[in-house]
Protein backbone atom coordinates (compact mmCIF):
# COMPACT_ATOMS: atom_id res chain seq x y z
CA UNK A 1 0.00 0.00 0.00
CA UNK A 2 1.17 3.70 -1.04
CA UNK A 3 0.88 5.60 2.41
CA UNK A 4 0.80 9.51 2.77
CA UNK A 5 3.51 9.84 5.09
CA UNK A 6 1.96 13.06 6.91
CA UNK A 7 -1.16 11.10 7.70
CA UNK A 8 -1.15 8.80 10.74
CA UNK A 9 -0.57 5.15 9.25
CA UNK A 10 -2.76 3.63 11.60
CA UNK A 11 -5.85 5.47 10.14
CA UNK A 12 -4.37 4.70 6.31
CA UNK A 13 -4.99 1.35 7.21
CA UNK A 14 -7.78 1.34 9.05
CA UNK A 15 -9.45 3.00 6.16
CA UNK A 16 -8.42 0.36 4.31
CA UNK A 17 -9.71 -2.23 5.86
CA UNK A 18 -12.87 -0.77 6.57
CA UNK A 19 -12.96 0.07 2.33
CA UNK A 20 -12.84 -3.74 1.56
CA UNK A 21 -15.21 -4.20 4.23
CA UNK A 22 -17.60 -2.07 2.25
CA UNK A 23 -16.75 -3.57 -1.37
CA UNK A 24 -17.62 -7.22 0.03
CA UNK A 25 -13.81 -8.27 -0.24
CA UNK A 26 -14.14 -8.95 3.25
CA UNK A 27 -17.59 -10.34 4.19
CA UNK A 28 -19.45 -9.77 8.09
CA UNK A 29 -17.68 -12.26 10.11
CA UNK A 30 -14.22 -13.05 8.11
CA UNK A 31 -11.61 -13.52 10.21
CA UNK A 32 -8.95 -10.77 9.92
CA UNK A 33 -5.06 -11.36 9.87
CA UNK A 34 -3.23 -11.38 13.44
CA UNK A 35 -1.82 -8.56 14.10
CA UNK A 36 1.58 -9.58 13.64
CA UNK A 37 0.46 -10.31 9.96
CA UNK A 38 -1.33 -7.46 9.05
CA UNK A 39 2.21 -5.60 9.98
CA UNK A 40 3.68 -7.75 7.81
CA UNK A 41 0.93 -7.56 4.86
CA UNK A 42 1.40 -3.70 5.68
CA UNK A 43 4.61 -3.46 6.57
CA UNK A 44 4.18 -1.79 9.00
CA UNK A 45 4.93 -1.50 12.48
CA UNK A 46 3.44 -4.36 14.86
CA UNK A 47 2.39 -2.19 17.22
CA UNK A 48 0.59 0.30 14.77
CA UNK A 49 -1.09 -2.92 13.83
CA UNK A 50 -2.22 -3.08 16.88
CA UNK A 51 -3.50 -0.02 16.96
CA UNK A 52 -5.45 -0.27 13.64
CA UNK A 53 -7.93 -3.09 15.45
CA UNK A 54 -7.88 -1.01 18.63
CA UNK A 55 -9.62 1.74 16.53
CA UNK A 56 -11.97 -1.13 14.00
CA UNK A 57 -12.80 -2.37 18.03
CA UNK A 58 -14.06 0.88 19.38
CA UNK A 59 -15.51 1.70 16.18
CA UNK A 60 -17.51 -1.53 16.43
CA UNK A 61 -16.35 -1.96 13.15
CA UNK A 62 -14.77 -5.60 14.38
CA UNK A 63 -14.58 -7.73 17.27
CA UNK A 64 -12.34 -9.60 18.70
CA UNK A 65 -13.07 -12.88 20.44
CA UNK A 66 -10.18 -14.02 23.18
CA UNK A 67 -7.86 -16.76 21.86
CA UNK A 68 -9.44 -16.70 18.45
CA UNK A 69 -8.86 -13.23 16.98
CA UNK A 70 -10.32 -10.55 15.23
CA UNK A 71 -13.36 -10.45 12.87
CA UNK A 72 -15.44 -8.28 10.75
CA UNK A 73 -19.03 -7.17 12.52
CA UNK A 74 -21.87 -9.42 11.56
CA UNK A 75 -24.01 -6.60 12.27
CA UNK A 76 -24.99 -5.15 8.61
CA UNK A 77 -26.69 -1.84 10.07
CA UNK A 78 -22.96 -0.75 10.94
CA UNK A 79 -21.54 -1.91 8.00
CA UNK A 80 -24.23 0.17 5.75
CA UNK A 81 -23.42 3.19 8.46
CA UNK A 82 -19.77 2.80 7.53
CA UNK A 83 -20.39 3.28 4.11
CA UNK A 84 -21.97 6.82 4.72
CA UNK A 85 -19.65 7.72 7.07
CA UNK A 86 -17.00 7.35 4.32
CA UNK A 87 -19.25 8.78 1.67
CA UNK A 88 -19.64 12.01 3.72
CA UNK A 89 -15.73 11.72 4.85
CA UNK A 90 -14.92 11.80 1.11
CA UNK A 91 -18.03 14.42 0.08
CA UNK A 92 -16.53 16.74 2.54
CA UNK A 93 -12.91 16.69 1.57
CA UNK A 94 -14.04 17.38 -1.98
CA UNK A 95 -16.68 20.17 -0.92
CA UNK A 96 -13.41 21.76 0.92
CA UNK A 97 -11.06 21.80 -2.00
CA UNK A 98 -13.64 23.25 -4.52
CA UNK A 99 -14.55 25.98 -1.50
CA UNK A 100 -10.42 26.55 -1.58
CA UNK A 101 -10.83 27.23 -5.09
CA UNK A 102 -13.51 29.70 -4.65
CA UNK A 103 -16.06 27.67 -6.44
CA UNK A 104 -20.16 27.98 -5.49
CA UNK A 105 -21.96 25.20 -4.65
CA UNK A 106 -24.17 25.80 -7.29
CA UNK A 107 -21.30 25.53 -9.60
CA UNK A 108 -20.12 22.33 -8.17
CA UNK A 109 -23.46 20.19 -8.78
CA UNK A 110 -22.89 21.87 -12.25
CA UNK A 111 -19.45 20.64 -12.96
CA UNK A 112 -20.71 17.14 -11.43
CA UNK A 113 -23.64 16.72 -13.96
CA UNK A 114 -21.34 17.70 -16.45
CA UNK A 115 -18.75 15.49 -15.58
CA UNK A 116 -21.31 12.35 -15.64
CA UNK A 117 -22.58 12.77 -18.68
CA UNK B 1 16.55 -1.08 28.11
CA UNK B 2 19.88 0.25 26.43
CA UNK B 3 20.42 3.60 27.70
CA UNK B 4 23.24 6.36 27.18
CA UNK B 5 24.17 8.76 29.73
CA UNK B 6 25.92 11.88 28.91
CA UNK B 7 27.90 9.89 26.35
CA UNK B 8 30.74 11.75 24.58
CA UNK B 9 33.42 10.44 22.30
CA UNK B 10 36.50 12.57 21.55
CA UNK B 11 39.07 11.34 18.59
CA UNK B 12 41.91 13.56 18.68
CA UNK B 13 40.13 17.39 17.72
CA UNK B 14 37.06 15.86 16.59
CA UNK B 15 33.94 15.15 18.71
CA UNK B 16 32.02 12.79 17.38
CA UNK B 17 29.46 12.29 20.14
CA UNK B 18 28.59 15.45 22.19
CA UNK B 19 26.71 14.65 25.79
CA UNK B 20 24.32 12.31 24.33
CA UNK B 21 21.56 10.78 26.33
CA UNK B 22 18.74 8.12 24.81
CA UNK B 23 16.71 5.50 26.26
CA UNK B 24 15.59 2.24 24.24
CA UNK B 25 13.03 0.49 25.51
CA UNK B 26 12.45 -3.44 23.84
CA UNK B 27 9.39 -3.57 21.77
CA UNK B 28 9.77 -0.77 19.63
CA UNK B 29 11.86 0.09 15.82
CA UNK B 30 13.62 3.36 16.94
CA UNK B 31 15.26 4.94 13.36
CA UNK B 32 17.98 7.06 13.86
CA UNK B 33 18.46 9.50 11.43
CA UNK B 34 20.95 12.40 10.31
CA UNK B 35 23.59 13.25 7.62
CA UNK B 36 26.60 11.50 7.60
CA UNK B 37 29.37 12.07 10.39
CA UNK B 38 26.44 12.97 12.72
CA UNK B 39 27.78 10.32 15.11
CA UNK B 40 24.80 7.52 14.43
CA UNK B 41 28.03 5.37 13.70
CA UNK B 42 29.69 6.12 16.59
CA UNK B 43 26.95 5.90 19.32
CA UNK B 44 26.01 2.55 17.91
CA UNK B 45 29.37 1.15 18.02
CA UNK B 46 29.68 2.27 22.03
CA UNK B 47 26.32 0.76 22.14
CA UNK B 48 27.57 -2.55 20.78
CA UNK B 49 30.97 -2.51 23.34
CA UNK B 50 33.24 -1.76 19.98
CA UNK B 51 34.26 1.92 20.75
CA UNK B 52 35.60 2.94 24.35
CA UNK B 53 33.48 6.31 25.49
CA UNK B 54 35.95 9.45 26.64
CA UNK B 55 33.07 10.26 28.92
CA UNK B 56 29.75 9.42 30.43
CA UNK B 57 28.41 5.82 29.79
CA UNK B 58 26.51 3.22 28.57
CA UNK B 59 24.01 0.85 30.20
CA UNK B 60 22.23 -2.64 29.21
CA UNK B 61 18.94 -3.10 31.72
CA UNK B 62 20.45 -0.76 34.40
CA UNK B 63 23.71 -1.79 34.54
CA UNK B 64 26.74 -0.74 32.77
CA UNK B 65 27.45 -2.47 29.50
CA UNK B 66 30.05 -5.33 30.07
CA UNK B 67 30.64 -8.43 28.14
CA UNK B 68 27.73 -10.62 29.37
CA UNK B 69 25.28 -7.80 27.93
CA UNK B 70 27.83 -7.54 24.64
CA UNK B 71 26.61 -10.66 23.53
CA UNK B 72 23.10 -9.98 23.88
CA UNK B 73 23.62 -7.45 21.48
CA UNK B 74 23.65 -7.32 17.46
CA UNK B 75 25.50 -4.55 15.67
CA UNK B 76 25.57 -4.49 11.75
CA UNK B 77 28.61 -2.34 11.01
CA UNK B 78 28.79 0.06 7.96
CA UNK B 79 32.21 -1.86 6.96
CA UNK B 80 32.62 -5.00 5.35
CA UNK B 81 33.97 -7.80 7.57
CA UNK B 82 33.70 -11.30 5.94
CA UNK B 83 37.74 -12.70 4.78
CA UNK B 84 37.56 -13.18 1.22
CA UNK B 85 37.55 -16.85 1.09
CA UNK B 86 34.20 -17.15 2.98
CA UNK B 87 31.31 -18.60 0.80
CA UNK B 88 27.93 -17.52 2.48
CA UNK B 89 27.59 -21.09 3.95
CA UNK B 90 30.89 -20.37 6.13
CA UNK B 91 29.75 -16.81 7.07
CA UNK B 92 26.95 -18.47 8.75
CA UNK B 93 29.29 -21.10 10.29
CA UNK B 94 31.48 -18.29 11.88
CA UNK B 95 28.72 -16.66 13.34
CA UNK B 96 27.36 -20.20 14.72
CA UNK B 97 30.74 -20.43 16.40
CA UNK B 98 30.81 -16.96 17.89
CA UNK B 99 26.62 -16.37 19.18
CA UNK B 100 25.25 -18.42 21.25
CA UNK B 101 21.81 -16.73 20.31
CA UNK B 102 22.83 -17.55 16.09
CA UNK B 103 20.06 -19.49 14.54
CA UNK B 104 21.13 -21.23 11.49
CA UNK B 105 17.63 -22.11 10.38
CA UNK B 106 16.98 -18.14 10.57
CA UNK B 107 19.82 -17.55 8.70
CA UNK B 108 19.05 -19.60 5.69
CA UNK B 109 15.54 -18.73 5.87
CA UNK B 110 16.87 -15.10 5.60
CA UNK B 111 19.02 -16.43 2.70
CA UNK B 112 16.11 -17.39 1.05
CA UNK B 113 14.02 -14.46 1.50
CA UNK B 114 17.14 -12.39 0.04
CA UNK B 115 17.70 -14.78 -2.95
CA UNK B 116 21.08 -15.89 -2.01
CA UNK B 117 22.69 -19.12 -2.11
CA UNK B 118 24.82 -21.16 0.23
CA UNK B 119 27.66 -21.64 -2.07
CA UNK B 120 28.22 -17.75 -3.41
CA UNK B 121 31.73 -17.06 -2.61
CA UNK B 122 31.64 -13.63 -0.53
CA UNK B 123 34.23 -12.27 -2.66
CA UNK B 124 32.01 -13.16 -5.75
CA UNK B 125 29.12 -10.80 -4.60
CA UNK B 126 27.84 -7.42 -6.16
CA UNK B 127 27.86 -4.88 -3.26
CA UNK B 128 23.83 -4.97 -2.94
CA UNK B 129 24.58 -8.60 -2.19
CA UNK B 130 26.84 -8.21 0.11
CA UNK B 131 24.83 -5.69 2.17
CA UNK B 132 22.02 -8.53 2.00
CA UNK B 133 24.42 -11.24 3.54
CA UNK B 134 25.03 -8.95 6.35
CA UNK B 135 21.90 -8.12 7.42
CA UNK B 136 20.26 -11.54 6.75
CA UNK B 137 23.80 -12.91 9.25
CA UNK B 138 22.95 -10.29 11.77
CA UNK B 139 19.16 -10.37 11.88
CA UNK B 140 19.71 -14.40 12.49
CA UNK B 141 20.69 -13.79 15.64
CA UNK B 142 18.17 -13.80 18.43
CA UNK B 143 19.31 -11.05 20.38
CA UNK B 144 18.05 -8.45 23.29
CA UNK B 145 19.36 -5.87 20.71
CA UNK B 146 19.45 -5.34 17.23
CA UNK B 147 21.40 -2.85 15.56
CA UNK B 148 21.83 -2.37 11.71
CA UNK B 149 23.67 0.34 10.59
CA UNK B 150 22.98 2.14 7.07
CA UNK B 151 21.44 -1.34 5.95
CA UNK B 152 19.37 -0.20 2.93
CA UNK B 153 22.99 1.29 1.79
CA UNK B 154 23.62 0.07 -1.83
CA UNK B 155 20.38 -1.67 -2.02
CA UNK B 156 17.79 -1.87 -4.95
CA UNK B 157 14.02 -0.87 -4.27
CA UNK B 158 12.71 -4.87 -4.14
CA UNK B 159 14.85 -6.01 -1.90
CA UNK B 160 14.51 -3.14 0.70
CA UNK B 161 11.11 -3.89 0.78
CA UNK B 162 12.28 -7.64 1.86
CA UNK B 163 14.36 -6.06 4.19
CA UNK B 164 11.88 -3.87 5.67
CA UNK B 165 10.29 -6.96 6.02
CA UNK B 166 12.43 -9.17 7.98
CA UNK B 167 12.71 -6.08 10.23
CA UNK B 168 8.84 -6.46 11.12
CA UNK B 169 9.47 -9.71 11.37
CA UNK B 170 11.96 -9.04 14.29
CA UNK B 171 9.74 -7.37 16.72
CA UNK B 172 9.38 -8.45 20.05
CA UNK B 173 8.50 -7.36 23.21
CA UNK B 174 11.53 -8.33 24.55
CA UNK B 175 13.97 -7.14 22.18
CA UNK B 176 15.16 -2.90 20.87
CA UNK B 177 15.64 -3.17 17.10
CA UNK B 178 17.63 0.45 15.87
CA UNK B 179 18.02 1.26 12.23
CA UNK B 180 20.24 4.09 11.05
CA UNK B 181 19.57 5.75 7.72
CA UNK B 182 19.79 8.93 5.83
CA UNK B 183 17.23 7.91 3.38
CA UNK B 184 14.23 8.70 5.91
CA UNK B 185 11.12 7.66 3.77
CA UNK B 186 11.99 4.00 4.04
CA UNK B 187 11.59 3.85 7.84
CA UNK B 188 7.82 5.83 7.65
CA UNK B 189 5.87 3.22 7.98
CA UNK B 190 7.96 0.83 10.20
CA UNK B 191 9.60 2.74 13.29
CA UNK B 192 7.80 3.87 16.42
CA UNK B 193 10.19 6.50 17.27
CA UNK B 194 12.80 8.63 14.99
CA UNK B 195 16.32 9.85 16.78
CA UNK B 196 17.51 12.98 15.19
CA UNK B 197 21.34 13.48 15.40
CA UNK B 198 22.92 16.93 14.23
CA UNK B 199 26.84 17.31 14.32
CA UNK B 200 27.30 15.21 17.31
CA UNK B 201 24.27 15.78 19.40
CA UNK B 202 21.10 14.46 19.69
CA UNK B 203 18.92 17.47 18.60
CA UNK B 204 15.15 16.12 18.92
CA UNK B 205 13.35 12.42 19.27
CA UNK B 206 9.92 11.70 18.30
CA UNK B 207 6.97 9.25 18.17
CA UNK B 208 6.28 9.21 14.07
CA UNK B 209 2.61 8.27 14.43
CA UNK B 210 2.64 11.25 17.24
CA UNK B 211 4.07 13.51 14.62
CA UNK B 212 1.91 12.51 12.06
CA UNK B 213 -1.55 13.01 14.24
CA UNK B 214 -0.44 15.99 16.52
CA UNK B 215 1.48 18.37 13.59
CA UNK B 216 0.21 17.07 10.42
CA UNK B 217 3.77 16.16 9.38
CA UNK B 218 6.18 13.25 8.24
CA UNK B 219 9.54 12.38 9.37
CA UNK B 220 10.75 13.52 6.00
CA UNK B 221 9.26 16.77 6.22
CA UNK B 222 10.22 17.00 10.78
CA UNK B 223 14.07 15.88 8.69
CA UNK B 224 14.01 18.63 6.44
CA UNK B 225 13.07 20.98 9.54
CA UNK B 226 15.78 19.87 12.00
CA UNK B 227 19.09 19.75 9.04
CA UNK B 228 17.27 22.23 6.29
CA UNK B 229 16.79 21.76 2.61
CA UNK B 230 20.28 21.62 1.64
CA UNK B 231 21.87 20.54 4.71
CA UNK B 232 20.78 16.99 4.95
CA UNK B 233 20.92 14.26 2.41
CA UNK B 234 17.19 13.27 2.01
Amino acid sequence: MKYISSVPIYLQVVNSIKEKIITGELSPGDKLPSGRELALQYTINPNTAARVYQTLEQEQVCFTRRGLGTFVTEDGERIRLLREEMAGTLVRQFLEGMKRLGITENDVMEMIRQAND
Amino acid sequence: MLESKEITKVYGRKTAVDHVSLKLTPGFIYAMLGPNGSGKTTWMKMAAGLVKPTSGRMYFDGRPLDIDSRRRIAYMSTEPYFYTWMKVSDVGKYYQDFFEDFSMEQYHLLLERMQLTPDLKTSSLSSGMMAKLKIAVTMARDSDVIMLDEPLNGIDLLARDQIMQSIVERVSERRILLISSHLVEELETVADYAIFMKESRLVDFRELEELRSSEGISVTDKYRQIYGTNGGEA
